[in-house]
């Protein structure tokens, strides 16, 4: 069996989002970056995953993204992975999950040997769109699960049993492998790698591929454009409500009534 | 060439038509009016023909359904053969589907296969000549941000909950009901939902709610949340909780809002004893309205709240619940 994993390297949840005077992006100088904490699940499941069983012959782990992605190529090695993909190219450059997720999947094609298990964090903490997992396994032609909170895959390698809780329901998915995954928290706690650990992986291979790798590069991202991006509008002032316990009760009721109108 | 037609993808589950897809059908409106197009619907499930009639009285003209008992659970990759199907059929300009769980699923793998221009999570769309405008939050909520998907393509958008009132009800308002074929081919099948359990306690889920009441690491205990499943009780809605109250074991992350756990954006979110964390703030600053309580009156959370009580949620909580009952219990 061969494990892909699927990583992305994102502002860190605590750096301050600077906005481009001209609303053309946003700065990069100086900005705090890290491994998606749902990519980190991923990793983790995948080198878990291995530790289980004895017919996985390799975990993978692809990023697509600029130079400064490569130390998140370095954590997944230094979790576990055996040797990395980085797809790195100024043309392959975008804010659009499909065109995003359509580069990985030519990525991927380029492996012979292909893979039997994909496996995505649920969504990323940049776009927070969750839609690069699906339309990866929409390119790839294999069925998925989303996120995904527990996980059996069957002795013989040939399908897996999923579960997750969706808007209330708890679901059992049955699926046949190859197969992609979307990791939802929960399901494993990321470790974190050691010293040596983080050594060993400055050995591991990485495999650089750019445009000149991918075939017909040009599908380009056109379709959906980045406009302009802005720092969100400032919510009203927020309004203070005075008094003892039993008047602000009274009085917030009455205000979520008669001014709000939500109850 | 497509027609200017908008479509609106109806999420049901079990015969119920998801709450926030009467906001969309007012969303498309507003869209149709500028493409000089109409307002159609598309529902996919097994058994699901009368929901037709509802869509009629919410605007659709005309209602594609996909009914079949292969399609009575949701899975991925048969849902999303019959969203083409149906796209197929109707060959709109613009499709919504709302922003839930299975919305950014399923959009997501229609727009791959249909080579769509796509933007998830849209709080505004608008028409610019044949372009869609659609705006989204990014980094967290940290930014706002303005998509053009061009005209030359099939364009999907997700809606987020909340952001458009939604559509009155025309009673008697009927609907064209065209049944779209499907046939499951071989890769549908590859994937299958075996068993559902739906949630044991009487209360929502916290995506489910429209109205949210949220502890956080204040409450200090499981037992001590009962407060808070009181008052969701009263107000017909879900309780959700910090990651600090997760991670101490007070509730399952199933309910932890936020960054690493699920964003909401309910018509009312109340935060009880919850800080106001930056990966907080990621998961529910979308709320229409935001109630705090907290000790603290330099909480953050109070910076995006519309209502804050500088109080002891202990003693605020039941007062806030005996009010509500009056309130709606007469
Ligand atoms: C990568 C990453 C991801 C994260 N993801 C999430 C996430 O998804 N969701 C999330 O919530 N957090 C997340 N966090 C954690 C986040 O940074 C905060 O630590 C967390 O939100 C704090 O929870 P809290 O507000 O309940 O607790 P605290 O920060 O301890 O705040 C408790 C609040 O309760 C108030 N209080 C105390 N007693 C009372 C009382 N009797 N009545 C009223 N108020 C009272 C206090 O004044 C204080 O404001 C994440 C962090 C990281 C680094
Ligand atoms: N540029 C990228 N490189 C590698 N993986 C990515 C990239 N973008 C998204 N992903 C993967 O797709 C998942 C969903 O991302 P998103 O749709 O952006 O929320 C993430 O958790 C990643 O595993």
């Amino acid at each position: 069996m061969r494990i892909l994993t699927v990583v992305k390297q994102v502002p860190d949840s605590n750096a301050t989002i600077k906005v481009k005077g001209d609303g053309s992006g946003i700065e990069t100088a100086g900005l705090k970056t890290v491994c998606d904490p749902f990519d980190e699940f991923g990793v983790e499941l995948a080198v878990q995953t291995r530790e289980k069983r004895s017919d996985v012959d390799e975990v993978v782990v692809i990023c697509l993204g600029d130079d400064s992605a490569s130390g998140v190529l370095r954590t997944a090695l230094a979790m576990g992975a055996d040797r990395a993909i980085h797809v790195n190219d100024p043309k392959f450059e975008s804010m659009n999950e499909l065109f995003d997720a359509w580069v990985l999947a030519e990525a991927i094609k380029k492996d012979e040997k292909g893979f039997d298990l994909i496996v995505c964090g649920k969504h990323n903490i940049d776009l927070d769109s969750g839609a690069v997992g699906p339309a990866l396994a929409e390119f790839l032609n294999v069925p998925h699960v989303g996120a995904v909170q527990g996980l059996e895959i069957a002795d013989d390698g040939s399908s897996l049993t999923a579960r997750r809780r969706i808007e209330g329901a708890e679901e059992v998915v049955e699926c046949s492998m190859p197969a992609l995954l979307t990791i939802e928290k929960g399901l494993v706690e990321p470790r974190y790698p050691s010293l040596p650990n983080l050594m060993k992986a400055k050995k591991k291979p990485v495999e650089v591929l750019t445009s000149a790798d991918i075939s017909d590069a040009d599908a380009s991202t056109a379709g959906t454009d980045l406009v302009s991006i802005s720092p969100p509008p400032p919510r009203p002032e927020c309004k203070m409500i005075e008094g003892e316990p039993e008047e602000m009760a009274r009085e917030l009721v009455k205000l979520l009534r008669e001014e709000a109108k939500v109850v | 060439m497509a027609s200017n037609n908008i479509l609106v993808f109806v999420e049901q589950r079990g015969g119920k038509v998801h709450s926030s897809v009467c906001q969309l059908m007012s969303a498309a409106r507003d869209l149709a009016g500028a493409t000089g197009g109409s307002v159609e619907a598309c529902i996919v499930g097994s058994g699901i023909g009368d929901l037709a009639n509802q869509m009629g009285a919410l605007g659709a003209g005309k209602v594609y359904v996909v009914d079949d008992p292969e399609l009575e659970r949701y899975r991925a990759m048969s849902y999303a053969t019959a969203l083409c199907s149906a796209i197929e059929a109707a060959d709109p300009k613009t499709v919504l589907i709302p922003t839930t769980f299975l919305g950014r699923d399923l959009a997501s793998r229609v727009g791959a296969r249909k080579r769509a221009a796509m933007v998830i999570d849209c709080t505004e769309v608008a028409m610019d000549g044949d372009d869609l405008l659609a705006t989204t939050t990014l980094y967290c909520g940290k930014t706002v941000a303005t998509f053009r998907m061009s005209g030359s393509r099939l364009q999907i958008a997700t809606i987020r909950a909340n952001a458009y009132p939604a559509a009155e009800v025309t009673d008697g308002a009927s609907a064209e009901t065209v049944a779209v074929a499907f046939s499951l081919d071989g890769d549908a099948s590859r994937a299958k939902c075996v068993e559902i359990a739906s949630t044991s306690s009487g209360v929502k889920d916290v995506t489910e709610g429209d109205i949210v009441v949220a502890g956080g690491r204040a409450m200090k205990s499981e037992d001590n949340f009962n407060i808070l499943f009181e008052l969701a009780e009263t107000l017909d809605g879900a309780v959700g909780a910090s990651r600090a109250a997760c991670d101490a074991g007070y509730q399952s992350h199933n309910r932890q809002v936020g960054l690493t756990g699920k964003v909401v954006t309910p018509a009312l979110y109340i935060a009880c004893g919850i800080d106001g964390a930056i990966q907080h703030l990621a998961g529910m600053r979308g709320s229409k309205v935001i109630v705090a309580v907290n000790t603290k009156k330099e909480a953050p959370i109070f910076g995006v709240s519309t209502y804050g009580c500088v109080c002891d949620l202990f003693v605020l909580v039941p007062l806030l619940t005996q009010e509500f009952k009056k309130l709606l219990q007469g």
